[in-house]
């Protein structure tokens, strides 16, 4: 088969499996444009500007764990998907970014539209390409799409010039059956002797924790966690980004960790004897204060990156493997063991988390004349029967939906965790949206993030993407202003978002349905009119208490049992 | 502490840029860099010279060897082996300080390889303390300019850091 460089851009993505490209055409690009136009397996969706098609193909990657794939020109083109990138290499998603570049006899000539992609994306990248040559396309992309979803996933650039493309240059075309890289060798399986310490220590505790984040999700290793957790009986808490990989409606999940972690939870990790980090990387607003982190325990940290291991804390049993295999693994050895989990002292144990569930730190005014953000995220639990994909923004309304939601299964929480980009949600529920179109698929927001992308409320209609989006509208960047509140004496310095747009009209000029809802008794009846429109996009404009706050609350640099806990809360 | 790194890693285009953009990313202290090609040309043989916590330098040496283009990695540090650095050292050698210098390269062993009649270019190899101590041993006011390689090291014994 002879193809030209644009056909066999377009043939790799059909034979590396790929349905949906999320781009925007531009000059660089449009030799592949134009195979694009000429097939029908591999779907284009044309976005409102490329930090939307990235976010898209991020939430598309998150939501069914194949690669995301972007298309966008060079230049402002690439510069605009940069966000995007950055916002997948920091939750570790798998994503193909192809990138048009200005020929090659002017790279370096500062021709029209030209930009250092390469140069930009490195270190935000698992790796990037410059193809050159037209003979090294198909080799090129087959090991970005295995670079990206293998090891410890990552978003992959490959750099295009208009020439390598050139429709009127003909080569023998075959797709790599399979890719040996030898300087790239991620690791299959974890070390059987580590993996045998590592269970002797978790049977001999008498107060242990797992720590569960995103790399149990991107891994697909939520059935191991839980049976590992079942077998021996220890409290599970999630980062923000392992959310529903071991389901909240278990007794044993004892909440969200780190800053806007629950009371239960952070205690735990400060009184545990051994921690077991599962896909977890320490992350500063999980640690808090290096020094007061888990103080007394043997800590096993389980990652497919080695560098992720005693980059924070220093770990006293490291395995590095993915951690399904892992995880597998260590559920045989639990079950082959003469010694069984410590009944009594995990009894303790529990009574002692109990207890601080018990302190009830969740709580808020149910009274309220005002809507409680809090109880507008229960209720789309409630209408949506806890059944949906929730994707969020960045700020006050995406902890109160990881709070609030109760997530039973993985990949339903679709939020930006590492980079925390505002503008994220809108396109990412597109993304979502075109992979589980059966599905229902909730967008939480804030007015603040909502406009950093509204534009793709355009893609939305033109690709008929009928996600439902819960705006919690409480007129400021409520994140930054509770900081204010808290750390600067009140001074809300730009924190307010004067002149806002009607949202409701603005959801109806770009052909969708809006509503505005202000009082805590409309909510249930709206929403449920809103999910009752399958085929249409409902811009839901809740209005909430300006004033609310996320709880609990560690200030950045304190230790776990040092928290900020609700108004009137009381110590047990 | 000091540390003296050896890469091998695919010699391609921007391979250099990953790692010298790793170094200031993350905040990692780069002392001496040099590369070049193998016998092997599709590999590019790095050597860098870096200084940091025990820690520190575990990251560095995982961070490193996480990039794509890197195929091999050992710190030389860590075992017997030898280091050499080059160094190019042009000397004012006039009247008396002339006699100075061509002496002066004797005792450290270096050749003149470029005379002028007002100027030596003095060439010395060695451990990096040596080329310390032979620019301390020549006085200040007669250096026109110096240029080092930066180290380069090997490690001793039978096995080479090869694929």
């Amino acid at each position: 088969m002879e193809l030209s460089g644009a056909e066999i851009v377009v043939q790799c993505l059909k034979d590396a499996g790929v349905e949906y490209v999320f781009g925007y055409p531009g000059g660089a690009v449009l030799h592949i444009y134009d195979a694009i136009f000429k097939q029908e397996d591999v779907r284009h969706i044309l976005v409102r500007h490329e930090q939307g098609a990235a976010h898209a193909a991020d939430g598309y990657a998150r939501a069914t764990g194949k690669p995301g794939v972007v298309l966008v020109t060079s230049g402002p083109g690439a510069t605009n998907a940069v966000t995007g990138i950055a916002t997948a290499y920091m939750d570790s998603i798998p994503m193909v970014v192809l990138t048009g570049q200005v020929p090659t006899p002017f790279i370096g000539s500062d021709a029209f539209q030209e930009v250092d992609t390469v140069g930009i994306t490195r270190p935000c990248v698992k790796h990037n390409f410059l193809v050159k040559d037209v003979h090294d396309l198909a080799e090129t992309m087959a090991k970005a799409f295995y670079i990206a979803t293998s090891g410890r996933p990552g978003p992959v650039v490959v750099d295009i010039p208009k020439d390598v493309t050139d429709p009127n240059i003909k080569i023998p075309y075959s797709y790599p059956k399979r890719i040996k890289m030898r300087s790239y060798n991620p690791v299959t399986k974890g070390h059987p002797g580590q993996i045998k310490r590592a269970v002797d220590v978790i049977l001999n505790a008498e107060r242990p924790v797992v720590y569960a984040g995103g790399g149990v999700i991107l891994d697909d290793a939520s059935k191991y966690l839980i049976e590992l957790a079942k077998l021996t009986n220890m409290p599970v808490t999630h980062t923000l980004m392992g959310l529903g990989a071991f389901p909240a409606s278990d007794r044993q999940f004892i909440g969200m960790l780190g800053m806007h972690g629950t009371y239960e939870a952070n205690m735990s990790m400060h009184e545990a004897d051994v921690l077991v980090a599962v896909g977890a990387r320490f992350d500063d607003r999980v640690t808090g204060k290096i020094e007061q982190f888990c103080p007394d325990a043997t800590i096993i940290h389980i990652d497919i990156d080695p560098s992720s291991i005693s980059k924070n804390v220093r770990v006293d049993i490291p395995i590095v493997g993915p951690v399904r295999a892992v995880l597998r693994d260590m559920v045989k050895v639990v079950e082959g063991h003469k010694k069984k989990p410590k009944k009594d002292a995990l009894k303790a144990w529990w009574a002692r988390i109990d207890g601080w569930r018990a302190v009830n730190c969740l709580k808020y005014d149910r009274n309220s004349a005002l809507i409680k953000p809090q109880y507008a995220v229960e209720t789309l639990h409630k209408v949506t029967k806890g059944d949906a994909y929730v994707c969020s923004d960045v700020g006050q309304h995406q902890m109160f939906a990881a709070q609030f939601y109760g997530f039973d299964k993985p990949r339903r929480w679709i939020n930006s965790g590492g980079l925390g980009t505002m503008g994220f949600g809108l396109p990412a529920a597109m993304g979502v949206k075109i992979a589980h179109p059966k599905a229902e698929v909730a967008l939480v927001t804030g007015e603040a993030s909502i406009q950093m992308c509204i534009q793709e409320l355009a893609t939305c209609k033109q690709h008929d993407l009928p996600v439902k989006i819960m705006l919690l509208n409480n007129g400021y960047m409520g994140m930054v202003r509770q900081w204010q509140e808290f750390f600067y004496d009140s001074r809300y310095s730009h924190s307010y978002v004067d002149a806002l747009p009607d949202f409701v009209h603005l959801a109806e000029s770009f052909g969708h349905v809006g509503m505005k809802i202000e009082k805590p008794g409309d909510l249930e009846g709206a929403m449920k009119e809103a999910f009752g429109m399958k085929d249409r996009l409902v811009f839901m404009d809740v209005i909430v208490d300006p004033a609310e706050n996320v709880y609990p609350m560690i200030e950045a640099g304190k230790g776990h049992h040092e928290m900020y806990l609700p108004p009137d809360s009381e110590l047990v | 502490m000091r540390h003296i790194i050896s890469i091998l890693m695919e010699n391609e285009a921007g391979a250099l840029s990953r790692v010298a953009g790793l170094f200031s990313a993350r905040g990692y202290n780069i002392e001496t860099l040099t590369v070049a090609p193998t016998e092997d040309p599709s590999l590019s043989r790095l050597t860098l010279v870096t200084r940091g916590s025990d820690d520190i330098i575990e990251q560095i040496k995982k961070q490193l060897n996480k990039l794509i283009d890197v195929v091999k990695l050992l710190d030389l540090s860590e075992g017997p082996h030898v280091e050499r650095e080059m160094m190019l050292i042009k000397v004012k050698a006039e009247k008396t300080g002339r006699e100075e210098a061509k002496r002066m390269a004797d005792i450290f062993r270096a050749n003149i390889i470029d005379v002028t009649d007002v100027s030596y270019v003095i060439e010395l190899t060695g451990s990096s303390r040596k080329l310390d101590a032979f620019i301390s041993a020549i006085d200040e006011a007669n250096i026109v300019e110096v240029v080092r390689s930066g180290p380069t090291g090997i490690a001793r014994g039978a096995k080479g850091l090869t694929l």
